[in-house]
């Protein structure tokens, strides 16, 4: 789900306990910016029921990486743990440039998408995420 | 026995496997109400990881044994229990690191290094109705025990847990989804605090 031409932009990686809303959220992503933006998603158990995959969270880290920086939505708790721990696990040099946005998944995911595609960096992309539900 | 010594360890951990396995049922049965009813299955689907890598391949010390447990947890797991109980084993492994075996002193080093680390993963802090309730009484009943025979050590540390763990039923839970539940979590035990309470006492307990 690499944005290939889409490099200069920040990434965004999806972290559900549901596979159904992980992918729906994407689909959601891609329909407001098509290309524009490296995406990714991580839904599910390693087993793929409901649940978190830390080495999954991982690889979609991996597969959405810019050089400016991969912004996470996550849906409960344990998502945010996982996400946690797996961007503890990144090289170094990749752990500063990776950050969970406290905000609802999909309206979080969807103006994190639409404010990276015009080439915010990493804290204007969270920031629009975070606001997304603020009047 | 003196120490803990690589083989102690390995043998504990692939004993706690087959007790998570038996007690999968029962954690369940513990987090549906409070939780989404994946503690049991969870810590039986990452134990049984545990135990197939450590019969695979012996570690050879208990630092590599600390650290195999802690990755192998974190990737199969599948919920928060992963990254918390992978935490607690990845910081513990880092003070055991090339020991073949530890001193009394040594593990309550590592369980204390694990235990911050689990609770600074959690954001947790007893009280909150948690695994961190079960395993900072351990702790602090294993810093009493300085000075005293291992077994009698990890035998307080393992009662100090089941009361920690009882001691989550009038709880309030603060952390998670039983959180959302707001005072009808109240009158539940913690299934986080009953698995760590599971493996203290499989620790001071073996089943030889």
């Amino acid at each position: 789900m690499n944005g290939t031409a889409a490099q200069a932009t920040v990434g965004i990686v999806i972290v559900s306990h549901s596979p159904d809303i992980a992918r729906g959220t994407a689909a959601m992503v891609r329909q407001m910016v098509q290309d524009q933006v490296p995406l990714a998603w991580a839904g599910g158990d390693c087993a793929g029921g409901l649940g978190t995959d830390v080495t999954r969270i991982v690889a979609a880290i991996g597969e959405a990486w810019s050089e400016r920086g991969v912004a996470l939505l996550v849906d409960l708790g344990g998502a945010e743990t996982s996400s946690e721990m797996a961007i503890e696990l990144l090289p170094e040099e990749r752990r500063a440039r990776v950050v969970i946005c406290d905000a609802p998944i999909v309206e979080g995911a969807i103006m994190a998408a639409a404010e990276a595609s015009g080439g915010a960096d990493l804290a204007l992309v969270q920031q629009a995420a975070e606001e997304a539900c603020i009047p | 026995m003196a120490d803990l010594s690589t083989d102690r360890m390995t043998t504990w951990l692939l004993e706690a496997a087959a007790d998570l396995e038996q007690a999968k049922a029962y954690l369940t049965e513990l987090d549906a109400p409070i939780g989404d009813s994946d503690h049991g299955v969870n810590m039986a689907r990452g134990f049984a990881a545990v135990r197939d890598k450590l019969t695979a391949a012996p570690p050879a010390d208990v630092g590599t044994l600390l650290k195999t447990v802690a990755m192998t947890l974190i990737s199969t797991v599948g919920g928060a229990s992963g990254p918390l109980y992978g935490t607690f084993f990845l910081q513990a492994a880092g003070k055991a690191a090339g020991k073949t075996s530890l001193t009394l002193a040594e593990w309550t080093e590592c369980f204390e290094a694990g235990l911050t680390g689990l609770m600074a993963r959690g954001k947790a802090q007893p009280g909150e109705k948690t695994m961190v309730d079960a395993l900072t009484p351990a702790l602090a009943a294993l810093k009493a025990a300085a000075g005293q025979p291992l077994e009698q050590a990890l035998a307080a540390a393992a009662a100090a847990a089941e009361q920690g763990m009882k001691d989550t039923i009038p709880m309030l839970a603060h952390k998670g989804r039983a959180s959302y539940l707001g005072e009808r979590s109240i009158g539940h035990q913690d299934p986080g605090a009953t698995s760590s309470h599971l493996l203290l006492r499989r620790l001071a307990e073996p089943a030889g």
